[in-house]
């Protein structure tokens, strides 16, 4: 390993080699969304590895995580700290070491392949002519490949078939199941009395069809539950606590009513508490909606979820962790019945009609055959020969190939799937419902046009120096702008930031504090400049708003914010619908109401107001500034980016449900074609291996066409 | 047909040795970071 060039990291370096550098399993995991190439890589591991307290750290480049082995329960504040210092947002994972488990899936996905691949080419021989002792030969050694492994690899559809028959009901593994077992006895039993027709290779082909569609599956399972996990971590999870004169950082969960904790300049309260220091400027806007900011005194009530804008301060909490408002919220989120369980995915309801069809017209061929030829015995051969080659191969992968492209597409675009029919549903809404604050605009301070260059050079340097979110808000308009060079910069909480600007005292902040003007100010000496503060919309939201009505979307505006300002940012978005005031209750019902006219929306919320709203909708998406709350409610979250994922994102899903559909489609009519033959008594092995193997490539091709067009 | 005592022989064998390669990739985790592992190649630092 290359050392770091600081003395520091010399001396530290052989200390963490004697720690060992692959020692045991990761103790902790951050989750790194920026993270896209090898320079990430080198820089991520290069910092992380040249710390003292870290053993060992690696990226998951797949993942976006990095795995780090140091002590257990160790703080991994400073590491993020570090990250973040050189230009990586990290956040710590709950789930650190939990994601490995893989109940031998893909191994029992790789022998059902060897074993396929061996049993075919003695096939392939079959076919081609071989007869007599030759032939049985071929039969017996694939069926001493061919029944151990099937029996190991397709014990996953057993299991599943066997508990849906204990509790009187069919699903998708019955006829898979029945049909690999009654492939093997078949065959078995031909191979002994030294028969014709054995189905070796399509037991094999079918097991490993369908474990292929089953590893892609759980594939994306688990990257829906990573993503889940992802986002619980945005939570603050570490507090930190004021024992006596020490401050010290402790997990959320453990804090008990009555304790002080000390919440930094921009922190989220994390329980509800009352202010201890002095008043202090808060954001509710995550709770209410409201836009402006409120201030509160000493000994008023603080509620979870509220921003505290002029920090530092300190609180007492009034309840434990787990009385939080917030997770009050989250639970009852969490326990509406939401569109989520009430949606029934296309594979399920495509499974409702294909299994009963499947197992009926085997057991007519049965019937039919028995009846009229007599002979028993040929009858079974062909229901079973029926049972395999209709056997839902491409139907197993139809779904989970289109899905597994779609969310991986998505993913790359910072867009996290949570929901795994999450994009079937986001295919079919025609209206968007979106919350105003936080999610189309924000509050910010206008940079008036008059204002002379050296004042706005100052300015930049003052917005620069302040943790305070409003007064940052004005650098996107300085871009262009080089700060000017100030001493003795301070940051007077709740009121300003001031400092030296050739030998004059500058300051900006509320005017109260700054003694001119009214509202936000910038004093220079004795001239000042009024910032007026409005709510600015964000600057993809015009362009994300018109492209979804070109998709054929209605877009709705739903706000508890005042009418005033809400009517304001429709007008500038020119959008039609508006509705003012609406309450957490209201937003769900009005949500309802608009479904109840028939229509399917996808609502797009951040704040706690917004949860109820978001698990009624047919489908959800919450930024990735949202609550945990919200985006534990939603469907689909966007990082990093900001709006224009949301068309991007029905764009997706509207093309893998047309996919879906497409795989449908194909993989009938291959049976449509097969189905009359096996049905009259001319299914041959190699059919049957011609059938599955042909729908099935056919229908992951056609799952790679997936993309982003509109 | 007598070459076949030779042939089915060497098929299984070297398909078994595919089989145990395959069981060695899953073994050492081979399959955990795809994209990050395809990148890593352009790190030439160890």
């Amino acid at each position: 390993m290359s050392v770091a060039s600081c003395p520091g990291c010399l001396a530290a370096a052989p200390a963490a080699e004697a720690v060992g550098r692959d020692t045991g399993l990761p103790t902790h995991e951050l989750i790194l969304p920026g993270v896209h190439c090898v320079a990430c890589i080198r820089s991520i591991e290069g910092l992380l590895n040249a710390r003292p307290d870290i053993a060992a750290a690696r990226v998951n480049l797949s993942r976006k995580r990095v795995a780090i082995t140091a002590e257990p329960g160790l703080d991994p504040a400073p590491w993020i700290t570090a990250l973040t210092g050189i230009g990586f947002e990290a956040h710590e994972a709950r789930d650190a070491g939990r994601h490995a488990q893989d109940d031998g899936l893909t191994l029992r996905l790789g022998i059902a392949g060897f074993a396929m691949m061996n049993v075919m080419l003695l096939s392939v021989a079959v076919w081609s002519g071989a007869t007599d002792a030759t032939r049985d030969f071929f039969h017996w050694i694939a069926a001493t490949i061919a029944l151990p492994a099937a029996l190991y690899c397709a014990q996953p559809f057993f299991r599943s078939a066997w508990s849906a028959l204990r509790g009187a009901r069919l699903n998708m593994d019955v006829p898979i199941a029945l049909a690999i077992l009654l492939a093997c006895g078949l065959s078995l039993y031909e191979t002994m009395h030294g028969g014709e027709h054995a189905y070796f290779d399509a037991a094999l082909s079918l097991t490993f069809f369908l474990l292929a569609g089953r590893v892609l599956e759980k594939r994306m399972r688990q990257a829906a539950r990573s993503a889940a996990a992802d986002l619980a971590a945005l939570e603050p999870m570490r507090v930190t606590r004021i024992e006596g004169a020490t401050r010290v950082s402790v997990p959320v969960e453990d804090v008990d009513a009555g304790e002080i904790l000390w919440l930094a300049a921009g922190a989220r309260v994390p329980i509800d508490g009352v202010l201890v220091s002095a008043n202090v400027q808060l954001d509710r806007s995550a709770l209410t909606g409201e836009s402006d900011e409120i201030s509160v005194t000493q000994g008023a009530p603080l509620t979870a979820g509220e921003v505290v804008l002029t920090g530092p301060v300190t609180m007492r909490t009034t309840v434990a962790a787990k009385g939080s408002t917030l997770r009050r919220l989250i639970q009852i989120a969490a326990q509406a019945e939401g569109a989520r369980s009430r949606y029934t995915s296309l594979a399920d309801r495509a499974a409702g009609v294909y299994a009963p069809l499947v197992h009926g017209l085997s057991f007519a061929a049965f019937v039919g055959w028995s009846v009229a030829s007599g002979d028993v015995y040929h009858a079974l051969t062909v229901a079973i020969a029926t049972l395999i080659i209709t056997c839902p191969c491409a139907l197993g992968l139809a779904v989970p190939a289109v899905a597994t492209v779609a969310t991986g597409r998505l993913f790359r675009m910072g867009l996290l799937v949570k929901s795994e029919t999450a994009l079937e549903r986001l295919a079919e809404v025609d209206t968007v419902v979106f919350d105003k604050t936080g999610t189309l605009s924000a509050a910010t301070l206008v940079v008036p046009d008059a204002m002379p260059d050296a004042a706005r050079a100052v300015l930049k340097a003052l917005a620069e120096a302040s943790a305070h979110p409003l007064s940052r808000s004005v650098l996107p308009a300085l871009r262009e702008v080089t700060a000017a060079q100030l001493d003795g910069v301070t940051e007077h909480r709740g009121n300003g930031v001031s400092g030296l600007w050739q030998g004059q005292r500058v300051r900006f902040g509320n005017s109260a504090w700054v003694g001119v003007g009214r509202g936000t100010v910038l004093a220079l000496g004795a001239t000042h400049h009024v910032l007026e503060r409005r709510e600015q919309v964000f600057a993809d939201a015009t362009e994300t708003l018109s492209r979804l009505r070109d998709m054929g979307l209605e877009v709705h505006i739903l706000t508890g914010d005042v009418a005033a300002n809400a009517s304001r940012v429709a007008a500038e978005l020119s959008v039609d619908h508006v509705h003012a005031e609406v309450g957490p209750e209201a937003k769900q019902d009005l949500i309802e109401a608009l479904q109840a006219e028939g229509r399917k929306v996808v609502m797009v919320g951040d704040g706690l107001n917004d949860t109820l709203a978001l698990t009624r909708a047919w489908a959800s998406i919450a930024p990735g500034t949202a609550l945990e709350a919200s985006q534990n409610a939603a469907d689909v979250v966007l990082l990093g980016q900001h709006l224009s994922g949301i068309p991007t994102a029905i764009g997706v899903a509207r093309s893998a449900r047309r996919r879906i559909l497409e795989n449908f489609g194909l993989a009938a009519c291959y049976n449509a074609v097969a189905i009359p033959l096996a049905l009259a008594g001319f299914a041959s092995p190699l059919m049957a291996a011609l059938a599955m193997s042909t729908s099935s490539i056919t229908v992951t091709l056609n799952a790679l066409r997936t993309k982003a067009k509109l | 047909m007598n070459v076949l005592v030779i042939l089915v022989p060497c098929s299984l064998i070297l398909g078994l040795g595919a089989l145990v390669a395959f069981v060695w990739t899953l073994r050492s985790d081979q399959y955990s970071d795809p994209e990050g592992d395809a990148q890593r190649i352009l790190l030439d630092d160890d």
